[in-house]
């Protein structure tokens, strides 16, 4: 194509690659040619986000989706712009021409010109590199041998501030934020709001000292002092700069583009700079003059050049920008909308302060009491999901009744259609409730094709509450037999010493049951410690699989998996499993959780496999149970000269500790002897790994159609905290999770996520481990191997034949041909089921 | 619950011509569980509901060609007994070998009595 342009975008930050993917996404045609240059080396990921970096969080995590179709040059910053020639050049030397320029390179954090700034453990917060530098300069300090907590000098008591203090904390060191202002945050908060939330924040083992300046830093024996504006010095390992941010403006200034008299350079309402050529989006443009720093504004700034770059009308209303801001991250909920200082001519403030509950709340409204203008929220931001959106718009209710403590309760009817519920992409009710009636269900499909929620996420409150108001049935029932989820229904059967499916759907549901909720009585019955799941009436209600011990495969014949615990075998294991699998013509392979499977067992094959099996000393190894599958190993510190730890060991204790043990779905482990993470063990419901002080816990993975990495739980802790505190997890989440819910989905869905577990399994907020651990015991003392039951008991083994009145007649449909070598299932005309993946449409992104 | 086994309910008049086949004892039969019996060519899937009645249909699962129905899980669907496939489990009714899911799939169904305590299926 002869006729393309080529767009030259400077910075590869969240406004640049929302510029990008904008672009692409519209660009039908192909009318523009991209390049992307970038000065940090990594991949475009989520700054707001970036304190969760130090809270476990990875780069991938953090990293936004992936884009296609464009140049992307990392590493290598533009030293200068000549606009004449319209050429980039970069620090290497490198030039482009272009049709059309667009700055986003964001902002420089501003560091007040004290003495002492650039010493060695002087930092400062924007980006992963900063956090890497710090991570390994807190981690020195904390391992430094001498007396006391290790701490650090936040300076500035802002939003970003109170984000880097609490970012300290998590690496071990106790922060000491020092604000020049006289109360913390005070941008977006007022006085009375500001009091409260140093309270708040001091609680959080958070130092902090407002009304002071930090006037010098000086090095004295490894350590760092800083002095303060009254004389008072500070102690510290290292000092964060966290103060204030300022445009990254200086192409433009070297340049000779119009800059804005606060800095930025200057755009106008279609972000277009004072050279028709040149745009700037995000926080370096200084939009009629003023800049802001925040993501929303700049997402809104690319969409507008997207849409001007092919040819479209578009233009920013600065007076619509959104500016609210909730504090993320630290545990004291703070959030400020719109006018939250009252600068509008006759404003009225409505303030409820409840210095008891810790709580305080302001709405400014219009001087006739009907408008909603901004408000200030601390210690309980709940309502800000409901409040936020209603700014500028008449007030559903008395303003008083909307913050008192049991005052109204909004719902979203009460919004309307044009309130913006997510203001981090711009996204109204109107268009969400149109996504809702295109089919969307859940808030993952409301976050996939509208993007709302996708940011700070704290608009998905309010998107459950729109799908319940749209009517949209969330049910959790199990199916026409039970109006009960899962959870409850364990909850029921639990607490009334129900035993069989018939006491439990005569008296709780209706009907005869079905493949739905048969099984997941016989999971909870099993879970509560039922006996064999072969004994009784149990034994009508099992899947498939538990059916016969084993997993039917596509022909009927079934698979064979003996357990391999840790994936450690001896010579002698692995010639009896050979020997059988030749004496039976069974096909083998190494499968992907670290054992062997045999195929192609007929029914009436399998006793006499399995007791040949059984007699060698092998069990079950539940391959076909919704219950513990494998716990992979590497080969830890046993043999490898990097591990740390016996993962081979570890991962064999925990695979024979919770072996049978019956769950909402299958349960998969992993064990690393080190960081190296051989083992994939954070792609497992729960994985361990090996550190030079014990072990790390990550809960919450799997791999599988919608990969998720685990999070970690607990640190370093020694073996009885590790398995005491797995023991927990499992039980809970048995106890409390949803039909065919593996923990990651649990854990999203669980109320309060990650922190909310670690209070309930390791602080035991809610006093109910002693009854976790006991009901791991139990299971514990009475594991016993099913196939061996099933051996022991001509009754159990009766259903083990091909035809009732032909019992060893093998079924004559079953017929095999040979591939490679080996024996598999004669090809069908049978079309295999599809399952449905998440589909991307070239216009969203999917963030689940 | 307990209607006597000798008098089975079956929901359609069979001709009189069947050749009437044992497949086991009725004790052998677990309550909502199924057995397979083979006659020559013929696979037939034979269930004991909860409340004793005995329903037969094909066991040849038309979605796989397995011969596995008589594995799956038996339950009811708005009252009707039925059978889940245990490969990709549709529903079928046991009382008319319809399937339940899709469209225009169905089994044969088998007229069942039990006789002397033993389980007999009519075979045309
Ligand atoms: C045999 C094996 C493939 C192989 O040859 O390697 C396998 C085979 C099956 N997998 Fe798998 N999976 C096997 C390892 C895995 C792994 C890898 C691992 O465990 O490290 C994964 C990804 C990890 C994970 O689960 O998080 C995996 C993710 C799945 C999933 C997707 C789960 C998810 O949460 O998205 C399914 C579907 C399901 O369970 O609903 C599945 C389901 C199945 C089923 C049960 C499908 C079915 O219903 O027939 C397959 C039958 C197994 C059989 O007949 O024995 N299999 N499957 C592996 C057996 C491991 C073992 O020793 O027990
Ligand atoms: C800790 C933290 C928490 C935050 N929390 C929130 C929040 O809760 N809500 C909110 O709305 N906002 C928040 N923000 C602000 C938000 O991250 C920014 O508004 C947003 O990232 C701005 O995007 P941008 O693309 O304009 O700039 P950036 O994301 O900073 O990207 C600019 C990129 O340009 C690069 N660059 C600079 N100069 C050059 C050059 N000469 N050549 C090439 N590349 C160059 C930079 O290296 C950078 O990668 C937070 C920021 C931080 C640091
Ligand atoms: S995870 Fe570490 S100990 Fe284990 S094999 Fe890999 S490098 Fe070795
Ligand atoms: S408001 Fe931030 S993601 Fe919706």
């Amino acid at each position: 194509m002869t006729d393309t342009r080529h767009l030259v975008v400077v910075g590869n930050g969240m406004v640049g690659h929302r510029l990008v993917s904008a672009l692409r996404d519209r660009d039908e045609r192909g009318e523009w040619r991209i390049t992307v240059l970038g000065e940090e080396t990594r991949h475009a990921y989520d700054r707001v986000a970036l304190s969760s970096y130090v809270d476990g969080k990875s780069e991938e995590e953090l990293r936004l989706p992936e884009l296609a179709g464009f140049d992307l040059r990392l590493g290598d910053p533009v030293a200068s712009i000549d606009r004449t020639a319209r050429r980039v050049v970069t620090a290497s030397g490198a030039e482009l021409t272009y049709d059309a320029l667009v700055l986003a390179t964001g902002s420089v954090p501003f560091v007040p010109p004290v003495p002492g700034k650039d010493l060695p453990n002087c930092f400062v917060y924007r980006t992963l590199d900063d956090l890497d530098a710090i991570k390994e300069a807190a981690a020195a300090a904390v391992a430094r041998p001498g007396a006391g907590r290790r701490s650090a000098v936040v300076v500035g008591g802002g939003l970003l501030g109170l984000e880097a203090a609490r970012a300290m904390r998590l690496l071990g060191l106790s922060p000491q934020v020092v604000e020049i202002a006289p109360r913390l945050m005070p941008v977006q908060v007022d006085e009375g709001g500001g009091a409260l939330l140093q309270n708040l924040v001091s609680s959080q083992d958070i130092a902090v000292r407002c009304g002071v300046a930090v006037t010098g830093i000086r090095e004295e024996r490894d350590r760092l002092i800083a002095t303060l504006s009254d004389d008072i010095e500070l102690d510290a390992d290292l000092v964060v700069f966290s103060a204030g941010i300022r445009p990254a403006d200086t192409l433009a200034r070297d340049s000779g583009l119009r800059v804005g008299e606060r800095g930025g350079v200057w755009v106008d309402a279609t972000c277009r700079t004072s050279d028709e050529h040149v745009w700037a989006v995000g926080e370096v443009a200084a939009l009629e003059g003023r800049t802001y720093g925040l993501v929303a504004p700049g997402y809104a700034m690319a969409e507008v050049v997207a849409d001007r770059l092919l040819g479209g009308q578009a233009r920013m209303t600065p007076d619509e920008l959104d500016m609210s801001t909730k504090l993320k991250l630290l545990g004291v909920e703070v959030a400020s909308f719109g006018d939250a200082h009252a600068a509008t001519e006759g404003a009225l403030e409505v303030v409820v302060n409840d210095p008891v509950a810790g709580t305080y709340s302001k709405l400014v409204v219009s001087d006739d009491a009907q408008t909603l203008l901004g408000g200030v929220l601390v210690g309980d931001a709940s309502k800000y999901a409901t409040l936020r959106p209603l700014v500028g718009m008449t007030l559903p209710a008395d303003p008083v009744a909307m913050i008192a403590p049991g005052g109204v309760e909004l719902g979203a009817d009460a919004l309307p259609d044009s309130a913006q519920i997510c203001s981090c992409n711009a996204v109204t009710k109107g268009a969400l409730k149109e996504a809702i009636h295109d089919g969307a269900c859940t808030v993952p499909d409301l976050k996939s094709c509208t993007r709302a929620g996708t940011s700070c996420g704290s608009c998905v409150p309010l998107l459950k509450k729109l799908l319940v108001s749209e009517g949209v049935q969330v049910s959790k029932a199990i199916c026409e037999h039970f109006a009960f989820s899962r959870a409850e229904l364990f909850q029921i059967i639990a607490s009334t010493g129900i035993r069989t499916f018939t006491e439990a759907v005569e008296s709780h549901g209706s009907g005869r049951g079905c493949d739905l909720c048969k099984p997941v009585v016989a999971s909870i019955l099993a879970s509560l410690g039922g006996g064999h799941i072969h004994d009784g009436e149990q034994a009508a209600l099992q899947d498939t699989n538990d059916h016969f011990l084993a997993n039917m495969q596509r022909n009927g014949t079934y698979s064979v998996v003996p357990r391999i615990a840790g994936g450690e075998i001896t010579p002698e294991g692995l010639i009896v499993i050979g020997q059988v699998a030749q004496d039976f013509g069974l096909y083998t392979k190494i499968t992907g959780g670290q054992r062997i499977d045999m195929f192609g067992a007929r029914v009436e094959q399998l006793p006499a496999i399995w007791k040949r099996l059984v007699d060698a000393g092998f069990e079950s190894g539940h391959a076909y149970g919704k219950s513990l599958r494998t716990v992979k190993s590497c080969v830890g510190s046993s043999w490898c000269r990097y591990g740390v730890q016996d993962s081979v060991g570890m991962a064999v204790l925990l695979e024979l500790r919770y072996r049978g043990l019956r769950s909402p779905h299958k349960l998969k482990s992993g064990v690393s002897g080190c960081a190296r993470e051989c083992a994939e063990a954070r792609s497992k419901d729960f994985g361990v790994i090996a550190t030079d002080k014990g072990w790390n816990l990550y809960v919450g993975g799997n791999g599988g159609a919608t990969p998720k990495h685990a999070q970690l739980i607990v640190q370093d802790v020694d073996q009885e905290t590790l398995i005491r505190t797995i023991d927990r997890f499992l039980i809970f989440y048995i106890r409390t999770a949803d039909r065919l819910q593996r923990t990651a989905p649990w854990l999203e869905e669980l109320e309060g996520g990650l922190d909310h577990l670690r209070e309930v399994i390791v602080d035991d907020k809610l006093g109910i481990c002693a009854d976790l651990d006991t009901a791991m015991a139990r299971h514990v003392e009475s594991y016993a191997d099913e196939w061996r039951g099933v051996l022991e008991d001509p009754k159990k083994l009766e259903r083990y034949v091909s035809f009732v009145n032909a019992p060893e007649t093998p079924d004559p449909t079953i017929s095999f041909v040979t591939e490679r070598g080996q024996p598999v299932p004669m090809p069908r005309a049978g079309d295999p089921v599809l399952i449905g993946l998440p589909t991307v449409s070239p216009r969203q992104e999917v963030r689940a | 619950m307990t209607t006597a086994p000798e008098q089975v309910r079956v929901p359609v008049t069979w001709e009189d011509d069947v050749r009437w086949q044992t497949v086991c004892p009725l004790d052998r039969l677990q309550p909502e569980r199924g057995v397979a019996a083979l006659f020559g060519e013929t696979q037939v899937a034979v269930f004991r509901l909860f409340d004793d009645r005995v329903l037969a249909i094909g066991n040849v699962d038309p979605r796989s060609g397995a011969a596995v129905m008589s594995r799956g899980i038996v339950g009811d669907r708005g009252g009707v007994p039925t059978v889940a496939s245990p490969l990709y489990k549709e529903a079928y009714s046991l009382v008319d070998g319809q399937c339940l899911d899709v469209e225009d799939v169905s089994l044969p169904t088998y007229p069942v009595r039990v006789r002397n305590g033993s389980v007999q299926i009519g075979l045309p």
